[in-house]
């Protein structure tokens, strides 16, 4: 029987810390966010105590969700730059979404879909903590004026929804490709797992090109 | 501000649900009607108010002019706003008394996302229930006239509640039993139009041709009325808005925005699902664990270690 290759590294423990930092923020900000867009949705206040807190908690959490963002942004941003593989593959999403991915291109740390996600969430991320601050009137309600909030609030609630859209691509991409999961809870992914998916990647991580 | 009265709601804000008065005949609507050309600015209306209200408005800064305060706050629910207007070889002293409006269509009640923290009585008055309010200044962007301060030691919003606590036992606002010169009337919407209209005959024999009453129809006319000289030229008068609405803005967020976002969560979701449960994950063969074990080496030889 042949032996199985050596799990490959993907994240270091910092990256998957900064990773989860920046997940749990997003779920809380979409939990407090949803809250206050639908009132259908406003029972979801309860989690975090009320009205009030919720209101008030928010716009922190949005803070905490910037920086730990701009971490992963800094820490992933040239592995996403967007070449001709990438356009190929895109071209041929429809076998990628029946599970047909012989015959593409071999791909880097990140697929086509990977990098829509990084960029959709980073230009989103960027417009809701602008729009955010406009309507942070606790501390920040003198610096615009009205119609601005009132622009703002659209755009708050456009990118947000457009966010959680994305998070919903993401995490499915997780359970639907199997061995996906295992980069951020252990930091590694089985040999045929990079093979299979990221196999330019891999050749680079096995020094084997 | 005010504690819910046991007057009838009409709207109640954030609730899908139909509010208790629905399906009873309606009650008679209520209107303060202020006629700016009688109004000689003593303020005894915003003394008044604070009173009444047991309001404490802290003391601030003049800007040497007559406005004092200088603008709305959480404290101050109504403001004399004074304006020159020169033309001609004329100087007229244009003295408007700001605060809600008491809109039938009310833009801060559309914008609340707490339930009941903005109600709307068969009356027509609109009022803030302090209790629910979560102090998010929603309001204040559903608002096209600019009118709602939210307090910075409470966090809630506050506004003229149009003195509902009077009106429920049959008493006029503060600020109308305080005017000295009864350039503020109260009474119902249908008698403050019929007064207007003789105000503006008045007006109009003494010159005033452009004299009229606002009551805009773009919020579904309001239950503060004014008569004005220059009906012509509302924004004279501090700004007022020549033709006040709802922002377009507003509408779209409060409006189509909800269940369109709704639906695209849950239409994103679905797929996902259908997605599984149709082609179904996408797994990692043997056959592609000994294509990567081929290129790396395998792991044996590291178990072996351990």
């Amino acid at each position: 029987m042949t032996g199985h290759a050596k799990p490959v590294s993907r994240y270091t423990a910092v990256a998957r810390i900064n990773h989860w930092i920046t997940a749990v923020s997003l779920i809380l900000l979409a939990l407090s966010g949803m809250a206050l867009f639908h009132p259908s949705l406003y029972f979801l206040t309860y989690l975090f105590g009320g009205g009030q807190i919720t209101r008030a908690v928010h716009p922190w959490i949005g803070v905490v969700l910037g920086v730990s963002f701009l971490g992963l942004f800094i820490r992933f941003f040239t592995l996403n730059f967007w070449n001709r593989d990438d356009t190929i593959w895109m071209k041929n999403l429809g076998s990628v979404i029946n599970n047909k991915e012989e015959g593409l291109p071999e791909l880097g740390k990140y697929n086509a879909g990977q990098k829509l996600v990084f960029w959709g969430q980073s230009i989103l991320i960027l417009l809701l903590l602008g729009s955010g601050f406009v309507l942070w009137d606790t501390y920040f309600a003198s610096y615009t004026t009205i119609d601005q909030k009132r622009l703002s609030a659209v755009v708050h609630a456009l990118c947000a929804i457009g966010a959680i859209l994305i998070w919903i691509v993401h995490v499915y991409a997780a359970i639907w490709v199997k061995g996906t999961l295992s980069a951020m809870t252990r930091g590694s992914v089985s040999g045929g797992w990079a093979w299979k998916h990221h196999r330019k990647w891999f050749r680079q991580e096995v020094g084997k090109p | 501000m005010s504690v819910l009265q046991a007057l009838d709601l009409r709207r109640r804000s954030a609730s899908s649900v139909p509010p208790p008065a629905a399906g009873k005949p309606a009650a008679v609507a209520v209107a303060k009607l202020i006629d700016v050309s009688k109004c000689i600015g003593c303020k005894a209306c915003q003394t008044a108010c604070l009173e009444w209200n047991q309001l404490d408005q802290p003391i601030g800064y003049t800007d040497g002019t007559y406005n004092n305060p200088t603008d709305l706050t959480p404290a101050s629910w109504t403001v004399m706003r004074f304006t020159e207007y020169e033309h001609d070889d004329d100087l007229e002293w244009l003295i408007r008394k700001d605060g809600c409006m008491h809109c039938d269509d009310p833009g801060c009640l559309k914008a609340c996302p707490a339930p009941g923290a903005i109600v709307q009585y068969t009356n027509g008055i609109v009022d803030f229930i302090s209790d629910n309010c979560i102090g998010c200044g929603y309001c204040v962007k559903g608002c096209p006239f600019n009118i709602p301060r939210i307090s910075q030691t409470t966090s809630k919003a506050y506004k003229c509640t149009l003195c509902s606590d009077r009106v429920v036992v049959g008493q006029a606002p503060a600020c109308a039993k305080a005017c000295p010169t009864q350039a503020i009337y109260f009474g119902t919407k249908e008698e403050m139009i019929a007064h207007a209209g003789k105000r503006i005959v008045d007006l109009k024999s003494r010159g005033y041709q452009n004299a009229g009453l606002y009551n805009p129809d773009g919020v579904g006319g309001t239950h503060v009325m004014y008569v004005l000289q220059h009906r012509d030229k509302p924004s004279l008068y501090a700004g007022l808005p020549d033709n006040p609405h709802i922002s377009p803005l507003v509408g779209i967020w409060k409006g189509v925005m909800k269940p369109l976002s709704l639906a695209a969560i849950a239409f994103a979701g679905a797929f996902g699902f259908l997605h599984y449960v149709t082609k179904g994950p996408n797994t990692v063969t043997e056959h592609d664990e000994e294509k990567a074990a081929e290129l790396s080496g395998t792991d044996r030889a590291g178990s072996d270690r351990a």
